[in-house]
């Protein structure tokens, strides 16, 4: 299997290297002959119907490849390399296939293989705009071949084992990855990096091509929004497991490989809010493209984080030197994207100018802004332990506590940008319009900030109090802004249809699925950011414990029933089972139980937290390990305020992106009763215009 | 009657910025706090890469004696500085959690808002700029600087579907 294997990712490169080269020669032809220009010896567009084909090719031959690493992860093949090194005979099936993604190879012939499916897609797709998927398909084939290239070349997932004795039993997966979500939060994080790739490929063809108007805006917006619902899923998944395995009682640990992953999100968020200038008014032309050649940019520096140890993390679980080749991929890219942009930027004036600070457009710009200042606060910080040590000879620590007071106050701008946007008019707002849309949100934040000043939050006495009633002040009056919005809208259709206001608003919805969802997403947001506030009041305690042993944390007794040792055929694990208790009662029947698990194959340990969310707080408890001298367990408690608002924000946010996929209902389908006026009958159907546009 | 108006505002705004001041300067002072301040501004040098009060590994080493040392700083009456100071002789500058506000360290800090706010005050003048020198339009609906581009774009949105 391991030499079908090689001989697949060989084909593959093979079908992708012809992709890019007979791709490209055909688009020159095309752009070089015109109708008076002598005939070619081969038909540039057979020429690219072949290149197309070979792609499409590839992605067979990738998946072939594939297949075949996971069919030898379940048969033990212990003669490939990559198998001895991430898995076992007693690994559980569903980690087999996490260990497709485990280690260097597997997950670069992972995004190998999911870029070859998107490509796949894309060219049977081709029909919309033959064209414009030649330029598209032909970019994307020049990234295929650099990941097959290296695939083949410099770090080969199906090499034999070193020395050439074939062991007995692998070394097993690494005990962080053994945890259910680790099954699909790597995929869906690269579904998310490699899919920016379709969008970067088609805006460098539009470019290259000078394509008229915005129609590769409007072929790659679903791509694009696609791609940002896996990256963001992805980084959530990334987020509780993290906060479920890593045992600290946190879920975002600044390390520079989720960094990276933000990054991407970063300027992918910017873009899509930009593009609608774009679409909306012809602005914005160079910054689009700007932002998703950056955006591609950061997905596979991203990689290179991850993969070639360049900054020290606790996700570098492979490195290797491939940080050459994709510093030089980076370096050729951004040459190529600087080349064609100047070559060709003339073709991207804008149609129209922002006319007023005080706008609709401005107020993307500065949303823009934000989110790419904190783009390169988060860059500069996951470098700057790098360039410390280049010019100073010491590697400066970079912790949460650095970007708690940089990358914080810009989080925060953000919310309120989030809240303001919507509320401004296209081109520009007068005072009187600003009055009456600000001045309920404006009531929510002093309301807000009011009441948990009454309640006895003390901004002065700490930064992250002062961040958090920021937040939550700001965060109501943005959840206001949002509702008016929908309540204002469900209104006038209520009036209009003689609907329900549930109905109307479910009308409204189906009407403007792209603005409505839009909104939906900013209140997921908005949800996830209260929750992200609730982390300036954890708190948490620590003991040794023995049997009957209490631990009071805030409201809640945890009383030790015993501490236990068990032994299976992967791992031997300790755990305390903890009755916990509230004004005397029982918060749930059974006990919770931490558990400190260490690996058999490798003796690597791992925390399983034991977790009772609720809506108000998580009691989150965790077996530390034994007391050197005492040897009793020690339990370390925190009771994490707000936490389930993120996971509840994250579902609100991938409502609403899905909502905002959907296309909309025209209004012209729709049939709405309008008031009878002089002359037409009373309950005579029209059409209905509210609820539209964005 | 203006004038009187802005330098009641002024005023105002200085009484609020002493108030601010007094406030955030009448933070938490006992022992517990500053273990628990000076631990999140420290990491554990065991290679974990996390902060000091936050290391969980299991036989850690290291972080054990880093806290036993830091409670006996503070007992002994050294202010916070100090205690930083005597943990990066020991340990090396990586012990701090976050850059120093001196040297090249101080870049870090001072990068970010830089940029920021040179690109904010750069856009908001832009934008200045752009809103002056705009023809004034006759009316608030627009009025396409290019009618072929805008016909084109219509077009595209109906072949496409997209609203």
């Amino acid at each position: 299997m391991a030499a079908f294997g090689s001989f697949a990712l060989i084909i593959a490169l093979a079908l992708a290297a012809y992709n890019l080269f007979a791709g490209g020669i055909a688009l020159r032809l095309l752009a070089v002959g015109g109708p008076n220009s002598a005939p070619a010896r081969v038909s540039p567009e057979r020429l690219a119907e072949t290149a197309r084909r070979a792609g499409i090719a590839s992605f067979a031959a990738v998946s072939a490849a594939a297949f075949a690493l996971i069919w030898s992860v379940f048969h033990n093949d212990f003669s490939i390399e990559y198998i001895v090194e991430h898995s076992n005979k007693a690994l559980p099936s569903a980690y087999k296939f996490a260990a497709l993604w485990s280690g260097q190879e597997g997950s670069l012939l992972l995004w190998a293989w999911l870029l070859a499916g998107y490509g796949f897609v894309l060219r049977l797709t081709h029909k919309s705009d033959v064209k414009l998927h030649a330029y598209a398909g032909t970019i994307l084939a020049a990234v295929q071949t650099f990941f097959l290239m290296l695939l083949v070349i410099k770090v080969p997932p199906f090499g034999g084992v070193r020395g050439g004795v074939i062991p007995e039993d692998g070394n097993g997966l690494n005990p962080l990855l053994q945890y259910p979500e680790m099954v699909i939060h790597p995929p869906m994080l690269y579904l998310g990096y490699v899919g920016f790739t379709v969008p970067f490929a088609f805006a460098l063809g539009a470019l290259m091509m000078r394509y008229p108007g915005e129609k590769w805006i409007h072929i790659t917006r679903r791509w694009t929004m696609f791609t940002w619902l896996f990256l963001t899923v992805g980084i959530f998944l990334g987020m509780h497991w993290a906060y479920a395995v890593l045992g600290w009682g946190g879920y975002w640990g600044w390390d520079p490989v989720e960094n990276a992953s933000l990054m991407p999100w970063l300027t992918g968020t910017a873009f899509l809010h930009s593009v609608m200038m774009q679409e909306k008014r012809g602005m914005m032309k160079s910054w689009n493209v700007w932002l998703i050649f950056s955006t591609f940019l950061l997905s596979i520096l991203g990689t290179l984080l991850t993969r070639a140890g360049l900054v020290s993390s606790v996700h570098a679980f492979a490195q290797s030197s491939i940080g050459s080749w994709f510093i030089a991929f980076l370096v050729i890219t951004l040459a190529v994207c600087i080349f064609t942009y100047v070559l060709q930027h003339d073709h991207l004036k804008s149609e129209h100018r922002v006319e007023s600070v005080v706008s609709r457009e401005a107020s993307f710009l500065f949303n823009n802004l934000v989110l790419l200042a904190a783009c390169f606060t988060i860059l500069w910080g996951t470098l700057f332990p790098v360039l410390s040590e280049y010019i100073e000879g010491t590697k400066t620590t970079l912790s949460g506590a650095y970007y708690s007071h940089i990358a914080v106050p810009i989080g925060v701008f953000l919310l309120l940008l989030t809240g303001v946007g919507p509320l401004l008019a296209w081109r520009a707002s007068s005072l009187k319009s600003l009055r009456r849309n600000f001045i309920v949100p404006g009531a929510a934040f002093v309301v807000t900030a009011l009441g948990c000043l009454i309640g006895g939050l003390k901004p002065w006495a700490d930064e992250g109090v002062f961040y958090a009633l920021m937040t939550w002040a700001l965060s109501a009056a943005v959840a206001t802004a949002i509702v008016s919005e929908f309540v204002r809208g469900a209104g006038v259709l209520h009036r209009q249809t003689g609907k329900n206001l549930a109905e109307s608003m479910l009308l409204l919805i189906r009407r403007g699925t792209r603005r409505y969802g839009g909104f939906i997403v900013h209140l997921g947001i908005v949800i996830i950011f209260i929750g992200f506030a609730g982390y300036a009041f954890n708190k948490s305690a620590e003991s040794p414990m023995a049997p009957g042993d209490k631990m009071q944390i805030g409201p809640y007794t945890l009383v030790n029933l015993g501490n236990t040792q068990e032994s299976n055929a992967n791992y031997d694990t300790e755990f305390s089972q903890l009755d916990v208790y509230e004004n005397g009662k029982k918060l749930q029947a059974e006990p919770m139980s931490p558990e400190k698990r260490v690996y058999l194959v490798n003796g690597q340990p791992q925390t399983m937290v034991a977790n009772h969310s609720m809506m108000r707080w998580d009691l989150y408890v965790v077996y530390e390990g034994r007391n050197a001298d005492s040897g009793l367990p020690i339990i370390k408690a925190f009771l994490n305020p707000l936490v389930m608002w993120i996971w509840v924000g994250l579902a609100v946010v991938v409502f609403g992106t899905l909502v905002a996929l959907v296309p909309s209902v025209s209004p012209a389908r729709v049939a709405v009763l309008v008031p009878a006026k002089p002359g037409v009958l009373p309950g005579h159907a029209t059409v209905g215009t509210v609820g539209g546009g964005d | 009657m203006k004038r009187l108006r802005r330098m009641a505002f002024s005023r105002f705004v200085q009484a609020a910025f002493v108030a601010v001041l007094v406030c955030f300067s009448l933070g938490v002072t006992d022992s517990a706090g500053r273990f628990n301040d000076l631990g999140h501004k420290m990491m554990c040098t065991c290679s974990c890469g996390q902060v000091l009060l936050e290391c969980n590994h299991v036989g850690c080493t290291v972080s054990g004696g880093m806290r036993d040392e830091l409670t006996n700083s503070i007992a002994s009456g050294q202010n916070d500085s100090l205690i930083l100071q005597s943990f990066v002789q020991r340990y090396g500058a990586t012990v701090l959690a976050a850059p120093t506000t001196q040297g090249f360290d101080l870049l870090a800090w001072i990068m970010p808002f830089a940029v920021s706010t040179i690109a904010l005050i750069g856009t908001i003048l832009l934008v200045r700029n752009w809103a002056k020198n705009q023809p004034k339009l006759a009316s608030a609906g627009a009025v396409p600087s290019n009618p072929a581009e805008e016909a084109m774009r219509e077009r595209i949105r109906r072949e496409t579907g997209t609203d």
